[in-house]
């Protein structure tokens, strides 16, 4: 994705306030998943939506977001495998000239689909995986049998002719394993890897307190990564290890998307849409597809439009010259942290609120060996945040 | 224009990306798992010849005839300098 932040002069120039078209759709095809990671980015209460998109919607959808100019498709979920017309929407985007991704547990994968998602045009497949060893992996996603399920896919994708990135998001039960990760990547054959320290959002900010790494954790793991990197080069093999940061440990807030409503939509399971994964926490109504023209949505809507520009921002983010570099952090983050979604994220140090940061990275650093019990995403624990 | 060993390499994009011309944003994008390169009109155009027979002096060519103002010498040294960087990008590659 970070290309696609790149500005770029040629945007077109339609709607107000000049926005340009969304270039990257997320299509979170449903909530439903076999796997219960307690970092999960889907909204806690996301037990209250049940009600999916169709076939027919999700196309329709697809059909309105390509001719506003998308052309980047993420289909994800949940698990979009569980979908079983995965393939059949697959290959209507790809009719359209979307760039196809699926982003994959790799549950409910095996040869023959690959070979169909192949046949109907998709472009990508990225897998995660939860760890290198097999126990923590089957400790963090609350399955014992999902790992060796994803190891095998791995393999299969990589036969089948695709680009393979997998993603690991890191955390502090596993990030000490680091090196053994990222040499199973290469064991895999991957193309890239994504060394994704978990955010704290969604169910990884009910987890907090057992995900977030020390500062040692991270600078040790940056260190693997730095070594991996001379290793791979000096071998002369062409493996991409992408490092992401924990938030809550940056020297500089984020460009959150590359700014609200900036380049970037996901459509949620309901038909739902949000300026980002995450979004759905904040106090707002966001609206649906089912309701309103996603371009209306996307260009008039009082949601999309609310935190675009700089007109909406507090003090000292309105003074400040990294304004329109950051755009004033993420507001998931400064409503999680202040309970005010117009803050101006904590993570930066001129924030008045920074020193929330600071108190958690003192937790973290405290005693990194501490077990503490983490809250698996699933139905059940979902209800308890369920608004009927 | 200078011949060189260089004419009969043939250049491919890599495995799973795709060169696009993008109508909404009037240019060529280069497509790869959750990204896209914006490209300018001659790298377009460039990519645009890249069908996997053209070597690089094929490719030249057919660019010669498609932008006949353009003085020979100035473009094949262009295109030459385009490919080798796109190669160092990791965008094209040749067997």
């Amino acid at each position: 994705m970070t290309d696609l932040a790149q500005p770029s002069a040629a945007r077109p120039d339609v709607g107000d306030m000049g926005t340009g078209a969304p270039l990257w759709m997320l299509a979170e095809l449903t909530y439903r998943c076999p796997l219960q990671c307690s970092y999960c980015s889907n909204p806690l209460d996301f037990a209250a939506y049940r009600d999916e998109l169709t076939t027919e919607e999700w196309i329709e959808t697809m059909r309105q977001a390509r001719a506003m100019g998308a052309v980047q498709l993420g289909f994800s979920g949940g698990e979009p495998l569980v979908r079983r017309d995965l393939e059949t929407l697959v290959q209507e985007a790809r009719q359209m000239g979307f760039y196809t991704n699926l982003i994959t547990s790799a549950q409910g994968l095996d040869e023959t689909r690959i070979e169909a998602l192949r046949d109907a045009g998709l472009d990508h497949i990225q897998i995660s995986l939860q760890a290198g060893d097999p126990e923590i992996a089957a400790a963090v996603a609350g399955s014992p049998k999902a790992h060796a399920r994803k190891l095998a896919m791995a393999r299969a994708v990589k036969a089948a002719g695709y680009p393979m990135v997998l993603n690991v998001v890191l955390h502090r039960h596993n990030i000490d394993d680091l090196d053994a990760i990222i040499a199973l990547c290469d064991d895999l054959g991957a193309d890239a890897v994504e060394l994704a320290n978990c955010q704290i959002y969604g169910w990884a900010h009910l987890n907090r307190e057992g995900l977030l790494p020390s500062r040692e954790q991270l600078e040790i793991a940056e260190a693997t990564t730095a070594r991996w990197r001379e290793r791979l080069a000096e071998k002369g093999r062409d493996m991409r290890l992408l490092f992401v940061v924990p938030d809550y440990y940056a020297e500089r807030p984020k460009a959150c998307m590359g700014g609200w409503g900036s380049i970037f939509l996901t459509v949620a399971p309901d038909g739902a849409v949000l300026p980002c994964h995450s979004a759905r926490m904040l106090p707002m109504d966001f609206p649906n597809v089912r309701d309103q023209p996603l371009e209306s949505i996307w260009y008039d809507s009082p949601e999309f439009n609310r935190f675009r520009g700089d007109a909406w921002m507090p003090s000292p983010c309105r003074e400040c010259d990294e304004r329109h570099t950051d755009f004033g952090g993420c507001r998931c983050q400064a409503y999680l942290l202040t309970g005010d979604p117009t803050a101006t994220d904590p993570v930066c140090e001129l924030s008045p609120d920074h020193h929330l940061i600071e108190a958690v990275r003192d937790q973290a650093a405290a005693d990194h060996r501490q077990a503490v019990a983490l809250t698996p995403r699933n139905v059940h624990e979902s209800r308890v945040f369920c608004r009927e | 224009m200078n011949a060189s060993a260089e004419d009969h390499i043939v250049y491919r994009l890599r495995p799973g990306w795709r060169l696009q011309w993008e109508e909404a944003q009037g240019r060529y994008v280069l497509l790869y798992p959750e990204g896209m390169v914006q490209l300018n009109d001659s790298a377009g155009a460039i990519l645009s010849h890249l069908d996997g027979q053209r070597d690089v002096a094929a490719l030249i060519d057919a660019l010669s005839q498609q932008y006949p103002e353009v003085p020979a010498d100035a473009l094949g040294h262009d295109v030459r300098e385009f490919l080798t960087d796109a190669s160092q990008q990791g965008w094209i590659y040749h067997d």
